[in-house]
């Protein structure tokens, strides 16, 4: 269920990104895209009642087994870190991009920002 | 040379880090720079594909899985090889050219930036890894692609880098599900895992993730609708990284390594990239045909000839599927890469030589050209040179990959594909032949009586990929360098299961 969830928050990025006029609104599209992986790659690692993967003393007390069952995932957990910190750098890049355009166009309509034909 | 690895993505990001610090007043130094790095590069690369064996570089001693690993082998060195020399030319283009730009040193800088991002992808054996050297190398290339900052550059970015992020959004997704499937991000691992438990419905989903991300990469029919606008906005050699290396180290590289190495051949999938790559082929040529925008035209050709390497290597991997004669099989495989670095070259080199071309009489519109033959004789010779490696003339280096390309389909019973494929070729021309009417034939125009050749730089660039383009037939004539540089990047590809058992033996060793 929350995978199901997760795919619809990334479809309705989707669409956002593919439907809409306006540059802004595009760029926010694709912005919870990037949400809706990072929260799927969250998800993946994650576990019910888990605790933190480190060990301690009375992890080794309380056994290893237990340990292996309850502890969550933390490689998910660095790919999210990485990809935010991605998703940061490319929608600074687009945001700029934007304002730029704005400037030249005197607007974020797409359908008017129309120069390249062919 | 394996402790030399990480240079090849170490040397080009440090140094492009550094350049911006040189500031306006050390603008030619920190050309220099940037050249001395791109040539390394391009030694280094050399080095590379002379070595001749899979070499496994472990960051930080860590061993894999844990760790993440760089892997030399015959495709890497041989996309390394390509890259090297497209950015060393492109480099030495750039010295001349990018003087009508204001902040050249931060161009310098982004341009290394891509060339790190390059070099990161088809080093890279952890599929994650591989994924942030890919976003280093878009991100660098939206940029580029506005660098010019007016009307039509910033539209053209904004368009490509929508559809960039979405590839890339697409291709982290896939990745996540290829992660929870098989627990492991090393390449090596989840092919082997994928091998011991076979496919199922999350795998398959992301294989399709992952064709339809790269496929936007590498601007694949039906994916195709920023290409067009990018490559003709960027500055000249930024139009030859893109369209030379750029789609092809993150599109179709990334894509055989992900269908051959870690997911396996099947039938569906060799359809799938035939059809892809036959699309891609007709549908291009017949868009540049029409168009009177140099650079555009240029750019749909990109299009159609990515669809030559598609199609060579996904009828590849048909015939293995299907369990048809190797000899046929490694021997498309063979046509698609060698087609894939002889449009490197020319490609490049045709982007260069439209550069020199708007350089010299501020226009890129065919129709406003004519007669330039007379005034700028040696651009005319290479676009001369390029034009017939394009469009498969012998004795260039395109008409040895087309007719590997032709003898493979027929022998393995694909005669339409060959009859397509020699249909394309003669399209290729002539859009090619309407280039050199255009622009180099025919009367000269009033205003453009005082255009000067292009000396320096620019033009020690293009002499040498078009001395490349001459020379590249001996590549697969001479059997030492057939077997020193292209049969190593074959077998990556027609023994693409193996590449989990290799790796993951070499890293074993180096344990012990």
């Amino acid at each position: 269920m929350p995978y199901a969830l997760c795919f619809l928050l990334f479809m309705i990025g989707l669409y956002c990104a593919v439907v809409k006029k306006n540059m802004v609104k595009i760029v926010i599209g694709i912005t919870v895209m990037e949400y809706a992986v990072n929260l799927f790659l969250i998800m993946l690692g994650y576990r019910f009642g888990g605790v933190a993967p480190i060990m301690e003393k009375d992890t080794l007390e309380s056994g290893m087994q237990q340990f292996l069952n309850t502890s969550v995932d933390p490689l998910p957990q660095a790919l999210v870190l990485t990809a935010i910190v991605i998703s940061l750098g490319s929608l600074a890049l687009m945001i700029s991009i934007c304002i730029r355009t704005y400037e030249k166009y005197g607007t974020f309509d797409i359908t008017e920002i129309r120069r390249l034909k062919g | 040379m394996i402790g030399l690895l990480p240079a090849f993505i170490a040397l080009p990001l440090a140094v492009a880090f550094l350049l911006p610090l040189f500031g306006k007043k050390g603008k030619d130094a920190a050309t220099i720079v940037a050249n001395i790095v791109t040539v390394s590069l391009l030694v280094l690369a050399v080095v590379a594909v002379f070595y001749g064996q899979y070499g496994i570089y472990e960051i930080g001693k860590w061993s894999i899985p844990l760790g993440i690993n760089l892997v030399l082998d015959g495709l890497s060195s041989f996309m390394l090889l390509a890259i090297g020399v497209v950015a060393a030319a492109a480099m030495l283009f750039s010295v001349r050219y990018m003087e009508q730009y204001t902040a050249k040193s931060k161009y310098l800088s982004l341009f290394l930036l891509m060339v790190a991002g390059m070099n990161g992808v088809v080093l890279s054996g952890d599929i994650f890894n591989l994924f942030v050297f890919l976003e280093i190398a878009s991100l660098a290339s939206y940029a580029l692609v506005g660098f010019g900052c007016e009307h039509e550059e910033l539209e053209a970015s904004f368009k490509y880098m929508v559809l960039g992020s979405i590839a890339s959004i697409f291709i982290l997704f896939s990745i996540g599900l290829v992660y929870g499937n098989t627990g492991t991000l090393n390449m090596a691992f989840i092919s082997r895992a994928i091998q011991e438990s076979g496919m199922n419905v999350g795998l398959a989903f992301a294989l399709s993730l992952f064709i339809a991300g790269f496929g936007l990469k590498a601007a694949l029919v039906p994916f195709h609708a920023w290409l067009p606008d990018a490559h003709p906005s960027a500055p000249a050699p930024i139009s030859a990284m893109l369209s030379g290396v750029l789609i092809k180290a993150l599109g179709v590289y990334a894509l055989a390594r992900v269908v051959f190495n870690v997911f396996g051949v099947s039938v569906p999938l060799g359809w799938t990239l035939v059809t892809l790559g036959v699309l891609s082929m007709v549908i291009g040529v017949f868009l540049a045909v029409g168009q009177w925008d140099m650079k555009r035209l240029l750019a749909y050709h990109s299009i159609s000839q990515m669809g030559y390497v598609v199609m060579g290597i996904g009828l590849g991997a048909l015939i293995f599927a299907r369990g048809g004669s190797s000899v046929w099989a490694s021997l498309a495989i063979l046509g698609g890469l060698f087609h894939l670095v002889n449009h490197a070259v020319f490609k490049s080199l045709l982007f260069l030589m439209s550069g020199s071309v708007e350089m010299a009489t501020g226009t890129r519109q065919l129709k406003q050209l004519g007669g330039l033959g007379t005034v700028m004789p040696a651009t005319r010779a290479v676009s001369f040179v390029a034009s017939a490696s394009i469009a498969g003339v012998p004795p260039f280096n395109g008409f040895w990959s087309k007719l590997i390309l032709v003898v493979s389909a027929v022998g393995a019973g694909f005669y339409g594909l060959a009859g397509v494929t020699v249909i394309v070729s003669l399209v290729t021309l002539i859009s090619f032949l309407k280039i050199q009417r255009y622009a180099f034939l025919g009367e000269l125009p009033e205003n453009l009586q005082d255009v000067k050749e292009n000396k320096g730089t620019m033009l020690y660039a293009m002499i040498f990929l078009a001395c490349l383009c001459i020379l590249m037939g001996l590549l697969v004539l001479i059997p030492g360098l057939r077997e020193a540089v292209l049969e190593p990047a074959v077998d990556v590809l027609t023994n693409g299961l193996d590449y989990s058992a290799n790796v993951i033996e070499k890293s074993q060793e180096m344990i012990l």
